[in-house]
C-alpha cells in the first residue's frame, strides 16, 4: 500500500512539474491558436537567469530564503521579457500568415535560444543550487515527500486558481477571453489586442520562469537543453487537458505525471512515454478535444 | 531622428534582455563569477543596426514589396513559362547530372542527402500541404522503411530491390495504422496524436532489443548492388545519388499527377471544408487514409535509401527534431507547391553543411534563418498558386 | 520588355551555376599540393587531423573536450616546429553523434584528405562514420566510444581508442559488488542510450553467468532528461535490491542517487566511468557520498595529467570536460606514431601504433593488435568527502 502512496506522490509531483509549463502554453494557445515550441526555451532561460541570480546573489553575502525570492523575481521578470520579445519579432508578424508559418517560426525560435544559451552560457550541466529550505514540519514524512515536492505542488495548484479568477474576473481576463474568440470584434469593442496577446506572454513566461527556477532547484542542475523535453510533455499535457483550458492543462498534466509514476512503477519504465502517449491517443478518441475541451458545435 | 531613437530603444531593450545571458557567466562548480561587459557592447551596437535593417525590411514589405519576392517569383514564372519551361529544366537536368562528375563525393553525398529530404518533403506534402493533416511524427515512417530494409536484408539475406517495395508497403500498412484513431481529430490535436505516434515508434526501436537491436544500433546494412558489381565507397557514392535523383523524379511524377486526379481534389477540398467535402458525397475515411498511405508510402521509400546509404542505423536518427526538420521544409516551401519544397529541402539540409564554416554559430543561424524566412516570406519561398476557374471574358459585357 | 525580363533569370541562373562550378572545382584542387610533397623549396605540406564529434545539440558537452585537448596538444607540438617538421592543421567537424550527419562528416575529411582522424564520440556516430574511414584507410582513433564490438569483432582494422570498452567496465562492477561489497540482490537500471544499455546489458550478462552469486532483480532502462526519477527509485526500493548497477551518464546518476538518499535507502550505487565526473559530486552534493563509479586508473599523479589539465585551465579558465584526457592522450599517441612512423602512410601507422608506447595522460599506452589501448587500466572509485577517491582492489 505504501509502494502505491509513493508512487502517487512522485505522479503527483511529476505532474506538478508539468502542470506549471503547461499552464503558459494552454494560455497562449488559448488565445493565438499557436503550439508555442520557444516556450520550453523559455522556460530553460528562466532557469538559466535563476540560477545566474542565485550565484550571484549568494557571492555577495545573502542567504537563505531571501536568495530564493530574489531569484525567481529576477527569472519571471526576465522570462518575461525574453516571452514578449520573441512574441514580437517571430510571431505578431505572422498574425494572418498561414496556420503553419507561425508554428515553424517558433521552432526555429526554439533552436535559436537553445543555441543562444549554450554559446553564451556553456554545454555543460550546472548544478542548481537547492533554493527551497527543508521545512521541520515535513520531518515525519520525509521518507514521502520532501519540501521541493510540496513547494512545487503548492505553487501549481496556486498558479491555476490565480490564473483561473484572473481569466473570470479581471479586466485583463475579461480582454484576453474576448481576444480569444473575435480578434477582430475585441478590436472594434476598443481592446488593444497586441497588448493582450503580451501580457499572455507575460503571464505564461513568467509561470514559466517561476516553474524552473523551483524545477531546477528541486532537481539540482540544468542545462541548455532541459526545455525540450519539458516542453513537449507540457504541450502534451495541454492537449490531453483540453488545449486552451486552464483547469484541463492541470488535469492533463497530473493525468500525464500519475501514468508516468504507475506505467513505471507497476509494468516498466522501459515504455514509460508509450504508455503516456498511448493514453493521449485513447482519450483524444473518445474525447476528441481533450479532457476539459470544449467541442465547438460546428457550423455548416 | 526618429528612427536613431528607436534604433537607441532596440539596442538598450536587448542590452538589458541579453544582459545575464551574455555577460554574467557562473561556474557553480567552481563558485566563481566571470563578467564579459565586452558582450555588452557588441549586443548593443548589433542590436541598434539590426533593429534598423528590420524595420527597413517590414516598411519595405508593407508597401507591399514581398522581401526576397523578386527572385523566387520571377524564377518560378520563368519556370512556369512554357517556353522557357524546357530551357530550364535542360539546365537543372545537365547540373544534376554532372554534379558527382565535378564536385567531390562528400558533396554527392551531402546532396544525396539534401535529395531524401527533398522525397521526404514531397511525402509529407502529401499529408500536410494537400490534404491538411498536420503531422508531426512523419519520422515514424522513414524509420519504418529503414528498418524494414535493415532487418529483413540482416535476417534474410534479401536484396535492396526485393525490399524497397516491401518497406514501402510496410511504410503505407503503418500509414493506415496511426490513420485509423485518429480520423476524428482535428488541427492541433492531430499533431501531438501524431507526434506520439512518431515517439511511440522510436521508443519501441529502443528499448525492444530481441526485435530492433535496440540503441547501439544495427551496422554493415548492405548498400545496394548494381548488377552484382562490388563498388568502391566512392562508385556507391555516386551510384546512389543517381538512384536518387530517378527517385526523385518518379516522385515529382507521381504527386503531380496526384494532385491533379480524383483523390488530389478531395484533398484540397477536405482540407478547405470537412463537412461541405461529406455533403459532396467524398468519404472521408478513405480519402484521409489514403493521404497517410501514400505519404507514408515516399518515407518508407527514402527509409531504404538512407539505411543503405549511411549502412548503419539507430534510433537517434529518427528523433522529434527530424520530423520538425521535415515539416520546415514542407511550409518553408510553400505548402502544396512541388518545386518550393525541392527548393526548401536543398537549402535546410545543405544550410547547415555548407555552414560548418561557421562551426559552432551554425545552429543557431539555422534557426535565425527560419524565424526570418517566416517572418518575411510567411507563405512560404513558392507560394503554390491556387487553382482559379477563370470565366471566359465575354465580349462586349 | 517582360519577355527580356524572364529570360534574365535562368541565363543567371546557368551563369551563377557555371560560375559555382568553376569556383567550387577551383577550390577542391587547393588542397591537392598537399599530396605532392616539393620539400626543398616549399614549406612541407601540413598534417591534417579530423576531430569529428558533437560540438552542437544536447551531447556537445561530451565533445567539445575533445576538441579543446586537440587544439592544446596541436598548439603545442606546432609551437615545437611539429611533427616531422610539418605543422598539424586541425579539421574540426560537428556530427550531433547522429550517424547520417557523421557519414557525411566523414566523406567530408576523407575528400579533405584527413591524414588521421580524432573522433567520433558516440558508438553509434562512430560505428556509422568507420566504414568509409576503412575504406579510404584512414586510422580513427576514439577518446570515448566504448562499444565492444568496435574492436572486438575485428571488423574495423583502423579503429582505436584510448578508453576501455564497456565489457570490461561492467566486469568490474559486477566483480566489485558481489566479492568486495558481498551484495546479491542487484538492480540494474540504464538511460536506453548506446552507451548505457549496452555497459547495462553486460552487467546483467555477468550477473547471471555469476553462477547463482548475484541476481537481478531488476532490469530496467529510464528515460533520459525527464524531470524527475521519484518512481524508478521507488521500484528499486520495492524490488529489494542491495545495490544499484547504473548504466548511463552523471545528469540522470545524481538525480537517482539524490531520490535514494532522500527515501533513506541504504543500496550501494555503481556507476561506469559515464558517472565518474566531479559534475557528479558537485551537483549530487552530500548525496553523492558513497556512490562508486569505475573510471581510468587514477593518473592524477602524472606530471603529464598535470600539465595537460594546467594547459586547459590556462587556455580556458575551468576545469576539462568528459574524455578530456582520453582525448589528449589519443592525440598524443596520434602524434607520436606520425613521427615514428616517419610519414602518415596507413600501414605505417599502424605499426607504429602497435609497437611503440607512448607518454599520455593516462599513462604510458599502446595499442594492441584489435584497436584497444594496453595500459588503459579501470579502476573502483567511491565518492569520500566529496572526492573519488581510489578503492583499492582487494
Amino acid at each position: 500500500m505504501s509502494y502505491f502512496i509513493e508512487l502517487l506522490l512522485g505522479g503527483l509531483t511529476r505532474g506538478s512539474i508539468y502542470a506549471l509549463i503547461a499552464l503558459g502554453y494552454t494560455m497562449v494557445y488559448g488565445i493565438i491558436e499557436l503550439i508555442n515550441f520557444a516556450h520550453g526555451e523559455i522556460y530553460m532561460i528562466g532557469a538559466f537567469t535563476g540560477l545566474i541570480a542565485a550565484s550571484v546573489l549568494t557571492m555577495m553575502g545573502l542567504e537563505g530564503p531571501a536568495v530564493l525570492v530574489l531569484a525567481c523575481v529576477l527569472a519571471v521578470v526576465y522570462a518575461a521579457a525574453y516571452g514578449v520579445t520573441v512574441e514580437k519579432i517571430a510571431y505578431q508578424p505572422l498574425r494572418k500568415a498561414p496556420r503553419l508559418s507561425p508554428l515553424i517560426s517558433a521552432i526555429g525560435m526554439s533552436i535559436f535560444l537553445q543555441n543562444y544559451v549554450l554559446l553564451a552560457q556553456t554545454s555543460d550541466f550546472l548544478p542548481f543550487p537547492s533554493l527551497i529550505p527543508e521545512f521541520a514540519f515535513l520531518a515525519p514524512v520525509s521518507h514521502l515527500i520532501g519540501s521541493g515536492e510540496v513547494v512545487i505542488i503548492l505553487t501549481t495548484a496556486v498558479a491555476m486558481v490565480a490564473l483561473t479568477l484572473l481569466v473570470k474576473y479581471t479586466k485583463v481576463g475579461k480582454a484576453m477571453r474576448a481576444t480569444a474568440q473575435d480578434k477582430t470584434m475585441a478590436m472594434l469593442v476598443g481592446i488593444n489586442v497586441n497588448r493582450v496577446i503580451s501580457a499572455t506572454f507575460v503571464i505564461g513566461s513568467s509561470l514559466a520562469a517561476l516553474g524552473g527556477v523551483l524545477i531546477a532547484s528541486h532537481v539540482g542542475q540544468i542545462n541548455f537543453f532541459i526545455g525540450f523535453i519539458a516542453g513537449i510533455k507540457a504541450f502534451t499535457a495541454a492537449v490531453l487537458g483540453g488545449i486552451g483550458s486552464i483547469p484541463g492543462a492541470v488535469l492533463g498534466a497530473m493525468v500525464l505525471g500519475l501514468t508516468e509514476s504507475f506505467a513505471t512503477g507497476y509494468v516498466s519504465s522501459d515504455y514509460e512515454d508509450v504508455f503516456a502517449f498511448a493514453l493521449l491517443v485513447l482519450i483524444l478518441i473518445f474525447r476528441p478535444a481533450g479532457l476539459l475541451g470544449r467541442t465547438k458545435a460546428q457550423k455548416v | 531622428m526618429r528612427e536613431l531613437k528607436q534604433s537607441t530603444l532596440a539596442a538598450l531593450w536587448f542590452m538589458f534582455l541579453t544582459f545575464p545571458l551574455m555577460v554574467i557567466r557562473v561556474n557553480t562548480v567552481e563558485e566563481t563569477v566571470e563578467w564579459r561587459w565586452g558582450n555588452l557592447i557588441a549586443v548593443g551596437v548589433g542590436a541598434f543596426f539590426l533593429s534598423a535593417v528590420w524595420r527597413a525590411a517590414h516598411a519595405r514589405q508593407k508597401r507591399g514589396a514581398r522581401v526576397g519576392g523578386d527572385l523566387a517569383e520571377r524564377l518560378w514564372e520563368s519556370v512556369a513559362d512554357p517556353r522557357f519551361r524546357w530551357a530550364s529544366l535542360a539546365v537543372a537536368g545537365i547540373i544534376a547530372l554532372g554534379f558527382p562528375l565535378v564536385f567531390s563525393a562528400y558533396q554527392v553525398s551531402i546532396m544525396t542527402t539534401a535529395l531524401i529530404y527533398v522525397v521526404l518533403g514531397l511525402g509529407l506534402n502529401i499529408v500536410v500541404g494537400l490534404a491538411g493533416l498536420l503531422d508531426l511524427g512523419y519520422v515514424a515512417f522513414y524509420a519504418v522503411g529503414a528498418y524494414s530494409y535493415a532487418l529483413l536484408s540482416h535476417h534474410f539475406a534479401l536484396g535492396f530491390w526485393t525490399l524497397l517495395p516491401v518497406a514501402m508497403g510496410l511504410a503505407a500498412l503503418f500509414g493506415v495504422l496511426l490513420g485509423f484513431p485518429v480520423l476524428r481529430l482535428r488541427g492541433d490535436y492531430l499533431a501531438i496524436v501524431t507526434l506520439g505516434f512518431g515517439e511511440i515508434i522510436r521508443l519501441i526501436l529502443e528499448n525492444w532489443n530481441e526485435f530492433s537491436f535496440g540503441p547501439s544500433g544495427i551496422a554493415n546494412i548492405p548498400r545496394p548492388g548494381f548488377f552484382g558489381i562490388d563498388l568502391t565507397l566512392a562508385q556507391a557514392t555516386t551510384y546512389l545519388y543517381y538512384l536518387m535523383i530517378a527517385l526523385v523524379l518518379g516522385t515529382i511524377f507521381v504527386v503531380n499527377r496526384l494532385q491533379d486526379s480524383r483523390l488530389g481534389r478531395s484533398w484540397v477540398a477536405l482540407r478547405e471544408d470537412e463537412i461541405a467535402c461529406q455533403a459532396m458525397g467524398i468519404d472521408r475515411a478513405k480519402t484521409k487514409l489514403a493521404a497517410f498511405a501514400l505519404g507514408a508510402t515516399w518515407a518508407g521509400m527514402v527509409g531504404v535509401i538512407f539505411a543503405a546509404k549511411t549502412t548503419f542505423i539507430n534510433p537517434a536518427s529518427f528523433t522529434f527534431m527530424e520530423s520538425a526538420l521535415i515539416l520546415s521544409i514542407v511550409v518553408l516551401g510553400g505548402m502544396g507547391s512541388i518545386l518550393g519544397v525541392i527548393l526548401a529541402a536543398l537549402v535546410l539540409i545543405l544550410l547547415p553543411e555548407y555552414l560548418r564554416e561557421a562551426q559552432e554559430y551554425r545552429m543557431i543561424l539555422f534557426g535565425a534563418t527560419l524565424v526570418l524566412m517566416m517572418v518575411f516570406r510567411p507563405q512560404g519561398l513558392i507560394a503554390n498558386a491556387r487553382r482559379r476557374y477563370r470565366a471566359p471574358a465575354k465580349d462586349g459585357a | 520588355m517582360k519577355v527580356t525580363r524572364i529570360i534574365r533569370w535562368p541565363l543567371v541562373v546557368g551563369a551563377a551555376a557555371a560560375l559555382c562550378i568553376t569556383g567550387c572545382s577551383k577550390k577542391e584542387e587547393a588542397p591537392a599540393p598537399a599530396e605532392t610533397p616539393k620539400a626543398v623549396e616549399a614549406p612541407k605540406p601540413p598534417i591534417k587531423l579530423g576531430v569529428a564529434g558533437p560540438h552542437t545539440g544536447d551531447l556537445a558537452s561530451y565533445g567539445l573536450p575533445t576538441v579543446k585537448a586537440a587544439e592544446l596538444v596541436v598548439q603545442a607540438v606546432n609551437a615545437k616546429g611539429g611533427v616531422l617538421g610539418r605543422q598539424i592543421v586541425l579539421l574540426v567537424e560537428d556530427e550531433e553523434c547522429k550517424p547520417e550527419k557523421a557519414t557525411n562528416v566523414a566523406q567530408k575529411l576523407v575528400s579533405e584528405k584527413a591524414d588521421v582522424v580524432l573522433g567520433h564520440i558516440c558508438s553509434g556516430a562512430t560505428k556509422a562514420a568507420l566504414g568509409i574511414y576503412k575504406d579510404a584507410k584512414v586510422v580513427t582513433m576514439s577518446p570515448s566510444a566504448t562499444n565492444p564490438p568496435l574492436t572486438q569483432s575485428g571488423e574495423y582494422p583502423n579503429f582505436y581508442r584510448t578508453i576501455a570498452s564497456d565489457d570490461a567496465q561492467a566486469k568490474l562492477a559486477v566483480d566489485f559488488a558481489l566479492d568486495k561489497l558481498a551484495l546479491k540482490k542487484i538492480a540494474v537500471i540504464h538511460d536506453k542510450g548506446d552507451y548505457g544499455k549496452g555497459f547495462a546489458e553486460f552487467a546483467k550478462l555477468f550477473l547471471e553467468q555469476s553462477g547463482g552469486k548475484g541476481e537481478v532483480v531488476l532490469f530496467e532502462g529510464i528515460t533520459p532528461g525527464a524531470v524527475d526519477y521519484s518512481a524508478i527509485v521507488q521500484k528499486i526500493k520495492q524490488a529489494g535490491a542491495e545495490a544499484v548497477i547504473y548504466g548511463g551518464y552523471h545528469p540522470e546518476a545524481s538525480k537517482i542517487v539524490t531520490g535514494m538518499k532522500k527515501k533513506a535507502m541504504k543500496a550501494a550505487f555503481i556507476g561506469p566511468d559515464g558517472v565518474k565526473d566531479d559534475t557528479f559530486i558537485k551537483v549530487a552534493k552530500e548525496f553523492a557520498e558513497g556512490v562508486y563509479a569505475t573510471g581510468p586508473m587514477d593518473t592524477s599523479k602524472i606530471p603529464l595529467t598535470q600539465e595537460a589539465e594546467a594547459a586547459h585551465k590556462a587556455a580556458y579558465g575551468s576545469d576539462p570536460g568528459a574524455f578530456y584526457l582520453n582525448a589528449y592522450a589519443a592525440a598524443l599517441a596520434l602524434v607520436n606514431a606520425i613521427e615514428k612512423a616517419g610519414s602518415t602512410d596507413y600501414a605505417a601507422l599502424e605499426t607504429a601504433l602497435r609497437s611503440e608506447w607512448v607518454e599520455t595522460p593516462l599513462g604510458k599506452i599502446s595499442f594492441d593488435a584489435r584497436g584497444d589501448a594496453i595500459g588503459v587500466g579501470f579502476a573502483m572509485y567511491q565518492v569520500q568527502q566529496g572526492a573519488y577517491v581510489e578503492v583499492p582492489a582487494q
